[in-house]
């Protein structure tokens, strides 16, 4: 509780409650980006038709990536390795991570697992996820 | 809670405008992540740049300061709308001092999946000399 000198000024008011609750409300809004809870960070596009995944991973031989699909759960594992050095190499600076890594999202919708497609580019990981048949809104005609 | 894995981090920094002046395009500028090692011969600097097309990477070394700069594009599917999001394109900038002398014609630059690497070789006169101690 905080003291106003002089008489509230409703506007004021309203106005502080509506900056309050949109403050609130951004950090589930999904058009803003949001600080990735695991390596590593994706994008993820959609239509009516399914998905399309873009994840940067910079650094990672594509034999070190593992993608799962089931349902409706899609899991990316793998694992970064350290350059080799040449002999007698010194650090001066080190930034980059290395590790395994293991992240699993849940899809909106039920996917056609056949028709998956992964790709791999500049360190960018593409995966196509069309929608499954039975997910599709089917026209019904109408008896009459 | 399970505990979160933190071997390998993921957000990318972006740059804080420390003197006032603005870049022209209006995008995020991130600051790449690097590796720097030498050895004898030459340094090493090892640049994290997703999504970056070669063609849009600049390095420039000017006296002593190496610049990198490069442009990434993620390619929007057409029609799609984006509904998650954690990461976007933006330019990469970075500059390095170097205090040795470089042997600037023998600079090379490789880059691969989504990792710029530089050799940077030394001048023969900046190569550590073995002077050998006589006994007078």
């Amino acid at each position: 509780m905080y003291r106003t000198f002089g008489p509230t000024n409703i506007w004021r008011e309203l106005d502080r409650m509506q900056r309050d609750m949109n403050s609130l409300f951004n950090e589930y809004a999904p058009a803003r980006l949001r600080s990735a809870p695991g390596y590593p960070a994706i994008n993820i596009w959609r239509n009516d038709d399914g998905l399309f995944l873009h994840a940067e991973m910079p650094g990672i031989r594509v034999e070190d990536i593992e993608i799962n699909i089931n349902a409706n759960e899609l899991t990316l594992t793998g694992q970064r390795s350290m350059d080799e050095l040449p002999e007698g190499a010194v650090y001066l600076r080190r930034e980059r991570n290395f590790g395994k890594f293991s992240r699993s999202i849940q899809l909106p919708f039920a996917v056609n697992v056949d028709k998956v497609q992964a790709s791999f580019k500049d360190g960018v990981l593409n995966i196509a996820l069309p929608k499954a048949e039975a997910e599709k809104p089917k026209k019904i005609a109408i008896k009459s | 809670m399970a505990e979160k894995n933190k071997s390998m981090e993921v957000q990318k920094q972006e740059e804080i405008q420390v003197d006032g002046t603005e870049r022209m395009r209006a995008r995020a500028t991130f600051i790449p992540r690097s590796d720097i090692y030498e050895t004898e011969e030459s340094f090493f600097v090892t640049v994290d740049i997703p999504g970056v097309n070669e063609k849009n990477i600049d390095i420039t070394l000017e006296k002593n300061t190496l610049t990198i700069s490069a442009m990434s594009s993620h390619d929007a599917p057409e029609g799609y709308l984006r509904s998650f999001a954690e990461f976007q394109a933006g330019d990469y900038e970075r500059s390095f001092r170097l205090s040795d002398k470089i042997d600037r014609d023998r600079i090379e630059a490789v880059y691969t999946d989504g990792v710029l690497k530089l050799t940077l070789p030394k001048a023969e006169e900046a190569k550590a000399k073995k002077i050998s101690v006589k006994t007078g």
